[in-house]
């Protein structure tokens, strides 16, 4: 099946690729996927003294449509506070990126990455961790 | 002139030879007759152009050609020879022996037949691909009644050891089938010195059209026979019914006549070519070759590039139609079960990519490809937080992944 132009452009030119210093407190980090599955990924937030998200970078290993969901995922937490972020829906990314059905998965894992790395921020900031709902797969 | 997408996926298909067009062409309008009418020229010209067919198939693989049997293709004719066989055979015994690195027709026949009563042995192969000639014997019994292997493997491009297989199997009494769809027209393959009794293969992977194949069964020592699972008109000896795809057969025909002319030629250039791609991406750091190197079909190569992606991998290839044995590339997220038998862990046969060279692939393409390639998998590297881990030292068996 062909690729959305989204995907593609997502996929060709990627969004916020890279690393951000995993030590230092104000940043969280997820990785979540495994690589039997063919797709894990890392993505890292950066949040001020206000829990505004100022700066957001992946790294994926997967499919095209694994790629764009988390470089899509952190073009929209940038700016975001972590409780607006929190709210992103999986649903979200594939309307955006019109992913067909065996591509969902892609966008689950985006959204566990979204809110394992706002977790990991809070954590490692004395605020407790929220529960999140067991992901769909 | 280099013109893009470039296709490096013979294995899946291959285009038509012009040639073989061109003798197809009359079939479809001036000489469209009926091959089974007996009583006018229409079917007499029909009837005339298929028997030459025949003999242009059976002499590329050194049989007769009254042991041609027409089908639809490859995957009919291993349904036919497996069914075939079971059906025309069971009261001397119900024990199939096959490959667990079979391709889906043999395989998904084989478990078809087990719901009526068959006992089907799937063995394992080695990690080259190859298979134990000593386990094949230790699974024989008085029982058996077939051994079904395949003569080169569609995704790594393997060859069995055919001689020997099809002796072990006479040895106990059974006979001997071989799916040589990759092999036919690729390398010689004959089957008297081989010892074949039955083998299935097809028009468009050899540069002839799609929708049509054949099955060879052995008429002497021994004479073979198969229950037919098409019934009707009584075509093809009894065991295929169905008006014959005249012009298909022509170009089939013809597909087989070049091949026995150009194979050698096309081989050696082609595994000079299939080797420069290979060493070249070899040249990538943690790649490697799936497959046994010195026993395969000479146009293929399936290679892993560790840490990236197939399906992004292959996206990133542009202008290149390859394959890959990564789960996202079929509806099952399943890697290729065919690199899973090998005994290759998940996360390396999610990162393959199968590249099939052709008759028609220049040494231009495949510059084109190493360097595409070569370029897609450093970019996805950049990407892929696998490889940061590699490079950074940290032992990625170590970390408590969350299977999803």
């Amino acid at each position: 099946m062909a690729y959305s132009d989204k995907v593609i452009d997502h996929y060709s030119n990627p969004r916020n690729v890279g690393t951000l210093d995993k030590s230092k407190k104000n940043v969280g980090t997820g990785l979540v996927g495994a690589p039997e599955c063919g797709d894990v990924m890392r993505l890292q937030i950066e949040v001020d003294e206000n829990n505004i998200i100022t700066d957001a970078k992946f790294k994926t290993f997967g499919c095209g449509s694994a790629i764009a969901s988390s470089s899509l995922a952190t073009e929209w937490l940038k700016g975001k506070s972590i409780d607006d972020a929190i709210t992103i829906d999986n649903m979200d990314i594939v309307e955006e990126l019109a992913l067909p059905p065996v591509k969902i998965h892609c966008s689950v894992l985006a959204e566990d990455a979204i809110k394992s790395a706002i977790n990991d921020y809070r954590v490692k900031n004395g605020l407790p961790a929220l529960e999140l709902e067991k992901s769909h797969h | 002139m280099l013109t893009t997408p470039i296709y490096l996926d013979n294995n899946a298909t291959t285009p038509m030879d012009p040639r073989v067009l061109e003798a197809m062409l009359p079939y479809f309008t001036q000489k469209f007759g009926n091959a089974a009418s007996r009583n006018h020229p229409f079917g007499w010209v029909a009837e005339e152009a298929v028997d030459y067919a025949r003999e242009q198939v059976a002499k590329l693989i050194g049989a007769s050609e009254k042991e041609i049997i027409f089908t639809s293709g490859a995957t009919e004719s291993d349904n036919l020879a497996i069914k075939g066989v079971y059906e025309m055979y069971k009261d001397k015994g119900n024990h199939i022996i096959t490959l667990t690195t079979e391709h889906k027709a043999v395989l998904d026949t084989c478990k078809h037949l087990e719901k009526l009563g068959a006992q089907v042995t799937y063995l394992e192969v080695e990690s080259d691909g190859l298979v134990d000639l000593q386990k094949l014997e230790a699974a024989m019994t008085p029982q058996t009644i077939l051994v079904s292997v395949m003569y080169g493997n569609n995704e790594i491009g393997v060859i069995q050891p055919i001689k020997e297989i099809s002796a072990i199997a006479h040895k106990h009494g059974a006979l001997f089938f071989s799916d040589a769809t990759q092999a036919v027209g690729k390398i010689p393959v004959n089957v008297n010195e081989d010892g074949i009794d039955l083998m299935a293969f097809t028009g468009h992977k050899m540069y002839g059209p799609k929708g049509v194949g054949a099955l060879y069964v052995r008429r002497k020592n021994p004479r073979v026979k198969v229950t037919s699972q098409m019934d009707g008109g009584g075509h093809e000896r009894g065991m295929r019914s169905g008006t014959l795809n005249v012009p298909g057969i022509v170009g089939f025909g013809k597909a087989c006549e070049l091949c026995q002319l150009e194979m050698e030629q096309d081989a050696k250039r082609l595994s000079a070519l299939r080797d420069k791609l290979e060493n070249s991406l070899l040249e990538l750091e943690e790649s490697y070759v799936n497959g046994n190197k010195a026993n395969r079909l000479p146009h293929t190569t399936n290679i892993s590039f560790k840490y990236v992606e197939g399906e992004g991998l292959m996206m990133a290839m542009k202008d290149m139609a390859v394959s890959s044995g990564s789960a996202c590339t079929s509806a099952s997220l399943e890697p290729s079960y065919v690199l899973k038998n090998l005994g290759l862990s998940d996360d390396l046969a999610h990162s393959s990519i199968r590249f099939g060279l052709g008759r028609f692939t220049t040494e231009e393409e495949v510059d084109f490809a190493i360097e595409n390639t070569k370029k897609a998998v450093n970019h996805l590297r950049e990407l892929s937080p696998l490889w940061e881990m590699f490079k950074e030292g940290i032992d990625l068996d170590s970390i408590e992944w969350a299977e999803h």
